[in-house]
């Protein structure tokens, strides 16, 4: 027994008033009258928009830097991080000429997330090293097919996307923090200061 | 033969072992670490001083301690030595220091190395390290050089713990790479881009601590925990033809030497086994390697218990506890207990 609150089964002999049923209908239907007053729990879904969590948590995006390249080595830490191992990527080299498209000597040629299996738990964004990916406001449509729902890079790359929104889970302690650090030494992130090319 | 005590445990030893030897022979946490000693390879170790202990006792006819912290690696145990290594906040302190020297100039790039998830280097820092740099110095850097078709040096990466240089020394007939310059510009290279040419070259990335030495056939095909390693053997005229194979699907990404708890190869390899046999019929797969636990490349990866080598290991962990009782003060123990208590009751 896990809890104590299961009830043990009695097979006792019910009395009259309950055999007949009519007090236990009538009791059933007192409970379902009752809520025909309450206040109502559902919402008129698409016309009323609930208001979203601030740390709601939608589609994700891959980042690029200040000139445009893209930030994802891909490491797989991502990967190894997710618990719904719902992303995976094949890794590239980068050819010479390259430099503005990707940032480092490596880039992911293949970047692909099932937001069937994601779970929007965001420790992708938490393991990234690079800063490459987030966790936008953005909900994800719904498709009539499981292959739509297996977002490559032409669906995830900030190229693709108007805006990136992602102020709500940015609050005021992020801001400040943010500006903190900003002159600190992070450096693992800059680029051209620790490695040859 | 003499005994020596290392953190507390005592061992007897043959003659000419060193500290390092016998503390591998103890095993467990006490063990010092080493970036540069390579049992298979002669006169390896005693550069990067990873492996510092205290002698807090000379011998037993000479119980002065040593003066220095000293490699364990190239020291020799004395009769009734007595040898301080997790039990001495001052090498825990020293080994901090050595870390950072190591990562000095190591350029952190683990998101693109190919060794990370395997490196040396990466544990010891994980385990030793500071996670601050203190340096405002920019790092040394050099150009990445293809040493023959099948290995990329990334000099940048190296920390110099000459075990390639010891490699093409004693393993392959002709020396065809070493170390040029000296102290900060120091670099392993083939002078004047001399492709290094012979059957066992290969052997440099497996003895490669850090990822300065690459294979360049397996060059950004996959982080090694997204590979499966499997035993492995073919029929070689040339090597044992024993390895390890790293797998994805039937498709063979990589092919290494066996390497044994400590990191050290147990048999070399030939290049035409490294590089030339990629095909899963070239192979007889014995089944799943032995990953460590705690590595991050035992993620997903199953094997089968050897149930016997599982209770020797446990044996020794027991044996070496020092008459503890390991149950003792446990948390696994204490939920034990709980769930015999609750069992007994539930009998009721």
């Amino acid at each position: 027994m896990l809890t104590n609150r299961s009830k043990v089964v009695v097979n006792k002999k019910m009395s009259f008033w309950e055999r007949i049923y009519l007090p236990a209908i009538a009791g059933g239907l007192l409970i379902t009258i009752k809520h025909f007053f309450r206040k109502k729990t559902t919402i008129d879904y698409p016309k009323e928009v609930r208001e979203y969590s601030q740390i709601y948590r939608g589609q994700h995006v891959l980042k690029v830097d200040e000139n445009g390249a893209e930030r994802c080595v891909a490491c797989g830490l991502c990967a190894v991080a997710c618990p719904a191992e719902a992303i995976s990527m094949t890794a590239a080299e980068r050819a010479p000429g390259e430099e503005n498209k990707y940032r480092e000597e490596k880039y992911a040629a293949i970047y692909e997330i099932n937001m069937l299996r994601c779970i929007y738990c965001g420790l992708c964004e938490d393991a990234c090293p690079k800063e490459a990916i987030f966790l936008t406001d953005i909900l994800v449509p719904v498709s009539a097919t499981r292959d739509d729902m297996i977002y490559g890079k032409d669906k995830l790359t900030e190229k693709h996307f108007n805006e990136v929104p992602i102020k709500k889970r940015q609050t005021e302690e992020v801001a400040a923090f943010k500006a903190e650090t900003k002159n600190k030494d992070l450096r693992h992130n800059v680029l051209g200061k620790s490695d040859s090319f | 033969m003499p005994k020596v005590t290392i953190d507390n445990y005592e061992i007897e030893v043959p003659e000419g072992t060193t500290i390092l030897q016998a503390a591998r022979m103890i095993g467990g946490d006490i063990v010092p670490p080493a970036m540069c000693f390579y049992t298979p390879l002669e006169t390896s170790g005693g550069y990067c001083r990873t492996c510092l202990v205290k002698v807090s006792q000379g011998s037993a006819k000479d119980p002065r301690p040593m003066p220095k912290p000293v490699a364990s690696c190239r020291t020799t145990v004395m009769d009734g030595m007595v040898v301080q290594n997790t039990t001495s906040p001052e090498i825990l302190e020293a080994r901090k220091g050595v870390v950072e020297f190591l990562l000095l100039n190591h350029p952190l790039d683990c998101p693109i190395c190919d060794q990370a998830g395997e490196c040396d280097l990466q544990d010891l820092s994980y385990n030793h390290g500071v996670q601050n740099m203190r340096t405002q110095f920019v790092r040394r850097t050099f150009k990445k050089i293809d040493i023959g078709s099948k290995i990329k040096l990334h000099m940048t990466r190296c920390i110099l713990c000459y075990r390639c240089v010891k490699v093409a020394d004693q393993l392959t007939d002709k020396r065809v790479h070493g170390v040029l310059y000296r102290g900060d510009v120091s670099e392993i290279s083939t002078y004047i881009s001399n492709v290094i040419e012979n059957d066992f070259s290969g052997n440099v990335i497996d003895v490669c601590p850090v990822g300065a030495l690459t294979d360049k056939t397996f060059r950004f095909q996959s982080r090694v925990w997204f590979t499966k390693p499997m035993d492995a053997h073919r029929d070689c005229s040339k090597c044992c033809g024993k390895v390890a194979l790293w797998m994805k699907g039937d498709e063979i990404l990589r092919v290494t030497a066996r390497k044994d708890q400590w990191g050290e190869v147990e048999e070399w390899i030939c290049n035409d086994c490294r590089f030339e046999n990629k095909n899963k019929d070239n192979w007889v797969i014995e089944g799943p390697r032995h990953i460590k636990r705690h590595s991050v490349i035992s993620q997903n990866h199953y094997e089968n218990i050897d149930l016997q080598r599982l209770k020797m290991d446990v044996t020794r962990q027991i044996k070496f506890q020092g008459g503890k009782d390991i149950n003792e003060h446990s948390s696994r123990a204490q939920f034990e207990e709980k769930s015999k208590k609750a069992l007994e009751s539930a009998k009721r």
